[in-house]
């Protein structure tokens, strides 16, 4: 991969520098011999004699197992010894198992499957696009919020107009990610360009931030010989290699495995650099995800999980999901440091993902961002959601709950922003869209040549047959096949 | 209709680094094939009764061995100190290979369960923590479809890795990754990602490992495209498999068989990669071409024997290359010969041998003089009970049978 920084190819890499003192010290004391547990040694104390004065016979079959070594060094007779030994010692209130030590309680109590109070959501901007009083956020300058304000308006504007470009026949597929700007953009912002991004396919907003430009995508949409993957994918699969933006790929969360092991790239290299992946509430749930998450906390590797829990997974509500309390609780469960943050206010967002991002490179942590939020929009053009979920609840989100709104309030208030630079702005973005599509509309398809490239890095024998039979078919049945791909 | 395919000489090959070396090893071959004469254990199995004359072989026909596994037999010792190279086992020569790969690329990295500190189960990456460090030689949790998928994500982004599956079964865990991501993100992203990763792991009958332990995934991961599929048999051709994988842009999936790992051979001392798109001639020979890979090379190899004796000279073609197939060095040899027996421990229903039967007869059906027959397992779970578990894979008289069935 290109990057600006230079790659230090490391010889040999420590997954982590915790855990070497314990492996490479070698206890040579007399008490331990090979087969003896080291880690149970030091913290095995003896139970205090209650009431008898030598210990039962099943009890000291037990320090025989375990003092099986110290018994060879002295020549004390056995049962003399755990008399002596069991004098001495305290009750056992811990107890070093592999994993750590553990205190013990004779309360058999059940933790709760979830608590009372689930946990809070950080916010910067209330509802009326003001910051909350004391609240952890940074400061962000005009020139960037505007820059922010500004690609939540094009992502806006591209959706709505991609969205209808497909309602007319024009697109065969799109999926929208209304409701969610704050999170496509806000997180961009945060991030640096050398950082990695493993999308699930609602971050087209993330390309954008860095640089994709309209024409692009629209040429993805369409599959014409310009679009980067070469018409090889459904429309919004956009991938950048220049971007640092993965291909997205339609199976669902099998790109969070891919962030980790990216993240465990730049750790071996030592980049100083992160990844980060997006998945949604639907998303996890899959085996994917667990593994990941487990998998990266234990490799100590620089990824951010963000995961947009927009309430809906095409039409299975968050409750037929999951318990629990969301996903942010299932952070700690894997030793992962984790937030909920509130998904439609876009400082929040930024704030959240510039941190976690520092976490991340600094000490070498995942971390899992768990942002609220809803999909106002369909699952996709294959979609119609007013089938399973009421219409003024998709409505209240899109009015009064409108991450694009509540920026807009923001930055208009600092004094940055004002109505006729937003109409001015949008409809630039209109006509620059439309000019798109025509374009795209009217580039040629990929050639038959890259049907049967990039298989493999050179084309194969079989291949190279499959491709002459298959231009022998088109010179023969010219008119059975698409006029407008060169072949 | 003879179909089109190119390649004059050596097979081209897909990998370029690979290719200066396929001269030399297409001539090396011979050296091998005189090599395995010498070693075969005759063995009498079942209830064949063999020749007298394959008893030739010194009493070595009283040994009874319960499968056709060749092993070195004791050359004398002058013979031995006087050759060059040095004798290793298979997975030696797989860890020699993957070892000489790290040392000369800093991007090559190893992840797979207790493949670290333990040196892997099969104990080919023996040692390789150690000198590397834990986290290139990463122990993963027991998550196939998550390592594999980091194991993409890695390569994607400028590393190497070889993804071992403890048994090449539980790499179905990882199949989604495997179809929807290995094989298909470069072509997908528009040549943009790369996925240089090898797969790896143990497959096939073993030694009463049960059915979940003794699966053929060549024939379930045949059909993806973008990968590439190649099959061990030797410790010489081990080694220069793993380091051509490695080597390869393409992702590639190296099977070895769980009994074969304690082969030994005599491997070059130099360095040598072979290409992977190629076929391994094991013995040249006028009536009958045997294409057969993996460990069903030594049951052929046996039962090539007791042919000899009886008056046959089968061609026996080590295919290696799974996918694709090496249809020039195959193609040639029928061309000779006119006759096939194909012979493979996959199951009779849509295995390497049903796939290969179908490509010679669209690419050769006019050289052939009698129809193909193809040896394989039947097409049931494979039992656990020694005796069954034997039944279910082919052994040497069904192959002596089926050649003289053939050259009728």
């Amino acid at each position: 991969m290109a990057t600006s920084k230079s790659t230090k190819f490391i010889f040999r890499n420590l997954k982590s520098t915790k855990f070497l003192i314990s492996r490479s010290i070698n206890h040579k004391s007399s008490l331990t011999n090979s087969l003896f547990p080291r880690h149970l040694l030091h913290t095995i104390s003896l139970p205090p004699l209650l009431n008898q004065t030598k210990p039962s016979v099943a009890y000291s079959g037990w320090f025989q197992a375990v003092y099986g070594g110290r018994r060879s060094h002295t020549a004390t007779s056995f049962s003399d010894y755990v008399d002596q030994l069991c004098t001495e010692a305290p009750l056992q209130q811990e107890l070093n198992f592999p994993g750590g030590k553990v205190k013990f309680t004779p309360k058999r109590i059940f933790t709760p499957g979830s608590n009372e109070e689930r946990i809070n959501c950080y916010r910067v901007l209330n509802e009326n696009g003001e910051v909350i009083v004391d609240s952890d956020s940074l400061k962000i300058s005009k020139e960037l919020a505007v820059k922010m304000y500004t690609n939540m308006v094009t992502l806006q504007v591209m959706d709505t107009i991609f969205y209808e470009a497909q309602r007319q026949g024009r697109v065969s597929f799109y999926l929208t990610t209304i409701g969610e700007e704050a999170i496509n953009i806000a997180s961009a912002a945060a991030l640096s360009d050398n950082d990695f991004i493993f999308p699930q396919y609602r971050e087209p907003g993330v390309l954008l931030w860095r640089g994709f430009t309209l024409q692009e995508f629209a040429n993805q949409l369409f599959g014409n010989k310009y679009d980067q993957g070469k018409g090889r994918q459904m429309p919004i699969h956009y991938g950048s290699k220049k971007h640092n933006y993965v291909t997205v790929s339609s199976t669902v969360a099998t790109q969070i495995p891919h962030a980790v092991g990216a993240a465990y790239s730049m750790k071996m290299q030592k980049q100083d650099s992160c990844t980060i992946t997006y998945f949604g509430d639907g998303g996890s749930s899959t085996g994917d995800f667990h593994a990941g998450l487990n998998f990266a906390a234990v490799m100590e590797v620089p990824v951010i999980f963000f995961c947009r829990n927009n309430g809906w997974a095409i039409s299975t509500p968050i409750s037929d999901q999951l318990r629990g309390d969301g996903i942010v609780v299932r952070g700690n469960a894997y030793g992962i440091p984790s937030i909920r943050v509130d998904g439609n206010d876009a400082l929040a967002v930024y704030s959240a993902v510039y941190e976690a991002r520092k976490l991340a490179i600094e000490k070498q942590t995942p971390v899992l961002i768990e942002a609220l939020t809803y999909r106002a929009g369909h699952h996709s053009t294959s979609d119609d959601s007013t089938k399973y979920r009421p219409v003024d609840e998709i409505e209240w989100w899109r009015e009064d709950q409108n991450p694009v709104k509540r920026f807009r309030k923001w930055i208009e208030n600092e004094g940055w922003w004002s109505d006729q630079v937003e109409s001015e702005h949008r409809s630039s973005i209109r006509k620059q869209l439309s000019h798109a599509i025509q374009a795209a509309e009217r580039v040629e398809k990929p050639p038959v040549a890259d049907m049967f490239n990039d298989v493999y890095d050179v084309p194969p024998k079989n291949l190279n047959e499959q491709e002459l039979l298959l231009r022998e078919n088109i010179k023969k049945h010219a008119r059975d096949y698409p006029s407008n791909a060169a072949v | 209709m003879a179909s089109i395919f190119q390649g004059i000489g050596a097979a081209t090959s897909i990998s370029s680094s690979a290719s200066f070396d396929t001269m030399k090893l297409q001539f090396s071959s011979p050296r091998s094939i005189s090599g395995k004469k010498a070693n075969c254990v005759v063995m009498r199995s079942g209830g064949a009764k063999m020749d007298s004359g394959s008893s030739r072989n010194g009493g070595r026909a009283d040994q009874l061995v319960t499968n056709a596994v060749a092993a070195k037999a004791d050359t004398p010792a002058a013979s031995t100190a006087s050759k060059p190279g040095h004798e290793l086992l298979l997975f030696e020569a797989l860890r020699e290979g993957l070892e000489e790969e790290m040392e000369r690329d800093a991007r090559v990295c190893v992840m797979g369960e207790d493949v670290g500190h333990y040196g892997g189960s099969y104990k080919v990456t023996r040692g390789l923590a150690e000198k590397y460090g834990d986290l290139r030689v990463l122990d993963t949790p027991i998550a196939e479809n998550s390592f594999t998928g980091m194991g993409i994500g890695a390569a994607m982004t400028g590393l190497r890795p070889i993804i071992e599956g403890m048994n090449m079964g539980f790499l179905l865990l990882a199949f989604n990754q495997i179809s929807n991501n290995c094989g298909m993100l470069h072509y997908t992203s528009g040549g943009q990602f790369k996925i240089p990763v090898v797969i790896r792991g143990p497959g096939g009958v073993g030694r009463q490992l049960g059915a979940e332990h003794s699966q053929r995934l060549e024939s379930y991961f045949q059909s993806i495209p973008g990968i590439q599929m190649v099959a061990c048999s030797t410790p010489y051709n081990a080694k220069g498999l793993m380091k051509a994988a490695i080597r390869s842009d393409n992702p590639v999936i190296l099977f070895e068989h769980v009994l074969l790992y304690n082969l030994k051979e005599r491997i070059p001392d130099e360095e040598y990669v072979l290409n992977l798109e190629e076929a391994e001639m094991v013995r040249p020979g006028e009536h009958v071409t045997i294409l057969t890979y993996s460990r069903m090379r030594y049951h052929v190899m046996q039962a090539a024997k007791t042919l000899v004796n009886k008056g046959y000279d089968p061609e026996v073609i080590d295919i290696r290359s799974l996918k694709p197939f090496d249809l020039y060095t195959i193609g040639n040899s029928i061309k000779k010969t006119h006759r096939v027996l194909i012979v493979e421990e996959c199951m009779r229903t849509g295995g390497i041998g049903a796939s290969l039967t179908a490509a010679i007869t669209e690419n050769f059906h006019d050289y052939l003089d009698a129809p193909i027959m193809c040896l394989s397992s039947q097409d049931v779970p494979t039992p656990y009970a020694g005796t069954l578990e034997e039944w279910t894979v082919v052994q040497p008289p069904q192959i002596v049978a089926a050649v003289e069935q053939l050259c009728r």
